[in-house]
């Protein structure tokens, strides 16, 4: 008898947990941070750096840990987000070690970001650890809400950085970025409102000419968001952070609804919001006239910040100087191991390595969508959709604004980039989307065995 | 849920795109035009981060190459000599770029030119320390000095010429500055030296090729040239028939002669020994002006030279009344001329009339002073005919040797000369410019042409003072070509 005719097992074989898969990948992701650090050593100094055998045992030791207890605890998660998360996080720590060589970038920031790597994956097990099923998370829908919005709120009472109120500093711990963590944790409230409200939504409308539009009632929490959203822009002048939050609650709404009506609403608000912040907010005007005339000398006759990173994109060319070669130092503005981090990588490692870092990312998304695919309940659904489309639009937003595809706002590229809000709260993002994968990949409980099954094999006389 | 779920992956994949083509965009399609954008500072860094090339003069590097101690800026420039030798190699600095033959062989020295591009690969794979080529000058590092140290404590300049080949072997201007000084960071008070509103000596103008004075008598040679050129005159010992004094066509004013010189009736030969105005400016205004032009054209006038630093051009005014023509035959009213146009003169006629277009850059060489590219010697133009020259070569020595070029005679060689005094001014009331223009001629011909101009003669006026001031230098740069000769 064939496999085939035996209908009555389903799930009895079971599924591959692809816990090696990711074993194999694990490995490739420490060992090419591990060669790259090498490889800035011998090209800054002509040796391997001093630091080279504890990085690599750390990492190694790192990556180890988090698989065994990946094995244990969410043994049917995606086998591609952790490998991927760890060799961003590892190419960024070398490319910050690297920056740290150039003294004019100011004080070595990689001990630090490896402290900060070391606690965003120590958070990373705990999620896996403490949330043994991501659906727990749905009552703490409206704790959720408020929380998000203190954490937004918060930086308004707190001294500017670099005219980006954003920042929150707590004595004896350092600076924080509580718009990291409010991305999660607003991700978290939609998805629980949202799996609620979408009946209601979608289907109490009224038709005008061809489109659902909104009761006002429904129509109220989308116009309190991009109204905070706004308010983000203007009082902390923060770009990034308020386009990531509208458009994670437009593609939250219209992932909820089905309704392409809400994604028209959301862009025309969002639109005329631009317009209007744009009118009257000099920095934005300055940013956006940055973004036009990207090589234009400052003011002082200098060469700007945007003119910089475009000139180190331009002289990487297909491959890049190689690592250590480059001329990063020239980047003097504010950001360079943080948001132009990404100009490094673009001169060092070229159009090539550009392209594998944006692809990495691109796959690390797509992930994150497929686990939304394949998750069986609609909260996980929302919450695996709304942390990968975050993910997703920051990655644009910081990689679009450093290349001039978009005008330049200040966000970190998740894990590459220098921060400790932002590798932590990564980490996070990445443990919450693999609970859920884990979730939605693991096998169906074994049916109990039929009797009717059974009943067939009985001959009657 | 899955159906928008699938848009969103798919707005994804947009975003993801996007990012691609755009670091496509930048990286690769504009890379080049990102990659030698002049306010990248990479360019600065890979220019200066090996040692340039060298400018070679009778074989010695006249520059040098030092690794800075700080900066990103890794190889500075260093000069010998610089001040001699600025109006030939100009400078090439990390702030203010580079000028003459720094600039115009910069790609040799830098080593990015095409030529060099066996030697780059070469040196790749040998791993050898990449390095410029070298720029292999004509000239004659005795002859600079020469002519360095007479125009030492004046203003003025030297500019001397092989006349066979075109070579030009002394180019001197003074006052000069010290390139050295500002070839690398932070030398910005030496630089505002070098702006002429701070400094009015003008320290980096390159008098030999760039300034342009009223020639004076000098120009009498010319004057000369195109009468016999154009049959005016034919024999240098028959009396030209000029009346003294001379009304000039078409005024009332007589054009005067310095002093009490025998010029009525005079033979050319002695016209030109004495240096007489009514006698060239008779000669010339019987020319007319466009025979004036013609000659003068061909000697060079009224275009630039590329030796190949570019020099401006001299003047033969273009449209002359008689009298105005008379006025400039004899080297006044708006005729101009470089240093180097008048050692062109002179060497042309040194040169049997055939004139050779000058020329600094003898050979380009690749870092193993391979030769890359060979400059060979080109005929310009013929102005005036083999007899002719002749006849005018022995009215120059009549000159040296019994008028007012004595001060130019060399034990056993034939010199000729011409002196010169250009007034200047509103009202020629400047202190005159003191010229001399002279070639030295030997048995095998004639080994070197030189003109000198100093600026600032603080000595009497007339025509002693072109042969007192200007003759001397002239002599010793001769003389040092001599020497080398011998």
């Amino acid at each position: 008898m064939s496999v085939v005719t035996n209908t009555t097992t389903i799930g009895a074989i079971e599924a591959p947990s692809r816990r090696n898969t990711e074993l194999i990948l694990l490995a490739f992701a420490v060992i090419i941070p591990v060669f790259a650090y090498a490889n800035v050593g011998l090209a800054k100094d002509g040796t391997l750096p001093t630091g080279m055998l504890g990085y690599g045992v750390g990492l190694t030791l790192l990556a180890g840990i988090t698989h065994l207890m990946m094995r244990k605890f969410a043994k049917y998660a995606d086998p591609l987000m952790l490998p991927i998360a760890t060799l961003l996080n590892g190419l960024g720590l070398v490319f910050i070690w690297r920056l740290d060589q150039e003294p004019s970038l100011g004080k070595a920031m990689a001990p630090n970001q490896l402290m900060w790597s070391t606690v965003g994956v120590a958070l990373f097990l705990a999620v896996l650890l403490v949330l043994k099923d991501h659906r727990v998370l749905q009552r703490y829908t409206y704790i959720s809400m408020v929380v998000a919005l203190v954490l937004l709120i918060l930086p308004m009472f707190f001294p500017g950085v670099n005219g980006a109120k954003i920042w929150i500093s707590i004595p004896g711990v350092g600076s924080l970025q509580p718009g990291e963590f409010a991305k999660i944790i607003i991700a978290i409230f939609f998805a629980g409102y949202l799996m609620v409200k979408r009946d209601a939504l979608a289907l109490a409308s009224r038709r005008f000419m061809g489109m659902y539009l909104p009761r006002g009632r429904d129509l109220g929490p989308i116009l309190a968001i991009w109204a905070l959203s706004l308010m983000i822009l203007i009082f902390e002048t923060d770009l990034g952070t308020s386009l990531l939050f509208f458009g994670l609650f437009v593609i939250m709404l219209y992932v909820a609804t089905e309704r392409t009506s809400w994604v028209v609403f959301g862009l025309t608000l969002s639109a005329a919001g631009a317009v209007g912040v744009a009118s009257f907010a000099s920095h934005v005007q300055t940013r956006v006239h940055n973004w036009l005339n990207p090589l234009e000398l400052a003011s002082n006759g200098g060469v700007t910040e945007t003119a910089q990173a475009m000139f180190s994109f331009g002289s990487g060319g297909l491959f890049g100087s190689g690592l250590g070669q480059g001329y990063s130092k020239f980047i003097l503005g504010i950001a360079p191991k943080s948001d132009y981090i990404l100009a490094t990588v673009g001169e060092e490692l070229g159009l090539t390595g550009l392209m594998a870092i944006i692809l990495l990312y691109g796959l690390l998304i797509e992930r994150g969508i497929r686990t939304a695919l394949a998750a069986r309940d609609p909260f996980g659904k929302l919450l695996a959709i709304g942390l990968s489309g975050a993910f997703a639009l920051q990655v644009f937003v910081v990689a679009g604004g450093v290349t001039g595809l978009i005008p330049l706002t200040g966000m970190t590229m998740p894990f590459l980039a220098q921060g400790g809000s932002s590798v932590i709260a990564n980490w996070a993002l990445v443990a919450i989307l693999l609970r859920i994968s884990d979730t939605a990949r693991r096998p169906a409980p074994a049916p109990a065995p039929s009797p009717d099954a059974e009943m067939t094999q009985v001959v009657r006389p | 849920m899955n159906k928008p779920l699938r848009r969103v992956a798919i707005f994804c994949g947009i975003l993801v795109l996007a990012l691609l083509v755009r670091v496509n965009w930048v990286q690769f399609v504009q890379g080049d035009k990102l990659k030698t954008h002049t306010d990248n500072r990479r360019v600065l860094v890979e220019r200066y981060a090996h040692p340039r090339g060298d400018i070679i003069v009778d074989g010695k590097a006249i520059t040098g190459s030092v690794e800075a101690k700080s900066g990103d800026l890794k190889y500075k420039r260093t000069y010998k000599d610089g001040p001699m030798w600025a109006p030939v190699t100009g400078f090439a600095s990390q702030v203010y770029g580079a000028t003459q033959l720094e600039n115009l062989n910069d790609g040799i020295l830098t080593g990015t030119d095409d030529r060099l591009f066996f030697d780059r690969t070469l040196s790749l794979f040998t791993n050898e320390e990449k390095k410029g080529g070298n720029v292999v000058t004509t000239l004659n590092g005795d002859a600079q000095r020469a002519a360095y140290s007479g125009l030492k404590g004046k203003k003025g300049a030297v500019a001397a010429l092989d006349p066979k080949t075109g070579k030009i072997l002394a180019l001197a201007s003074t006052p000069s500055y010290d390139p050295s000084k500002i070839a690398g960071m932070g030398d910005g008070e030496e630089w505002k030296k070098l702006d002429k509103k701070v400094n009015p000596d003008d320290i980096s103008l390159n008098r030999a090729l760039r300034q342009t004075y009223p020639p004076g008598s000098t120009f009498k040679v010319v004057t000369a040239a195109a009468a016999l050129e154009h049959g005016l005159i034919n024999d240098i010992d028959t009396p030209t028939k000029t009346p003294l004094p001379w009304i000039m066509p078409g005024t009332t004013t007589p054009l005067k002669n310095e002093g009490t010189i025998p010029c009525e009736d005079a033979t050319p030969r002695v016209a030109l020994r004495w240096s007489c105005n009514t006698v060239f400016g008779k000669l010339g205004s019987d020319l007319g002006a466009d025979k004036m032009k013609e000659t003068a054209e061909k000697f060079g006038f009224n275009s630039e030279q590329f030796t190949p630093v570019r020099s401006n051009a001299s003047v033969w005014p273009k449209k002359l009344n008689p009298s105005e023509t008379a006025l400039s035959s004899i080297g006044q009213f708006n005729t101009a001329a470089t240093p180097l146009q008048m050692a062109m003169v002179t060497a042309a006629i040194a040169n049997d009339g055939k004139l050779m277009t000058p020329y600094m850059v003898d050979k380009l060489t690749d870092p193993n002073l391979d030769v890359v590219k060979q400059t060979d010697p080109v005929e310009m133009s013929q102005p005036l005919s083999g007899d002719n020259a002749q006849k005018l070569q022995q009215m120059m020595e009549t000159v040296v040797k019994e008028g007012t070029g004595t001060r130019a005679q060399i034990d056993g060689v034939t010199v000729g000369g011409k002196t010169g005094t250009a007034q200047h001014g509103v009202n020629n009331e400047g202190n005159p410019y003191a010229w001399f223009i002279s070639y030295a001629k030997t048995d095998k011909g004639s080994p070197v042409a030189v003109a000198v101009v100093v600026e600032d003669s603080e000595a009497a006026r007339g025509d002693i003072s072109g042969g007192g001031l200007a003759a001397p230098i002239a002599k010793s740069v001769m003389k040092a070509v001599l020497d080398r000769a011998k």
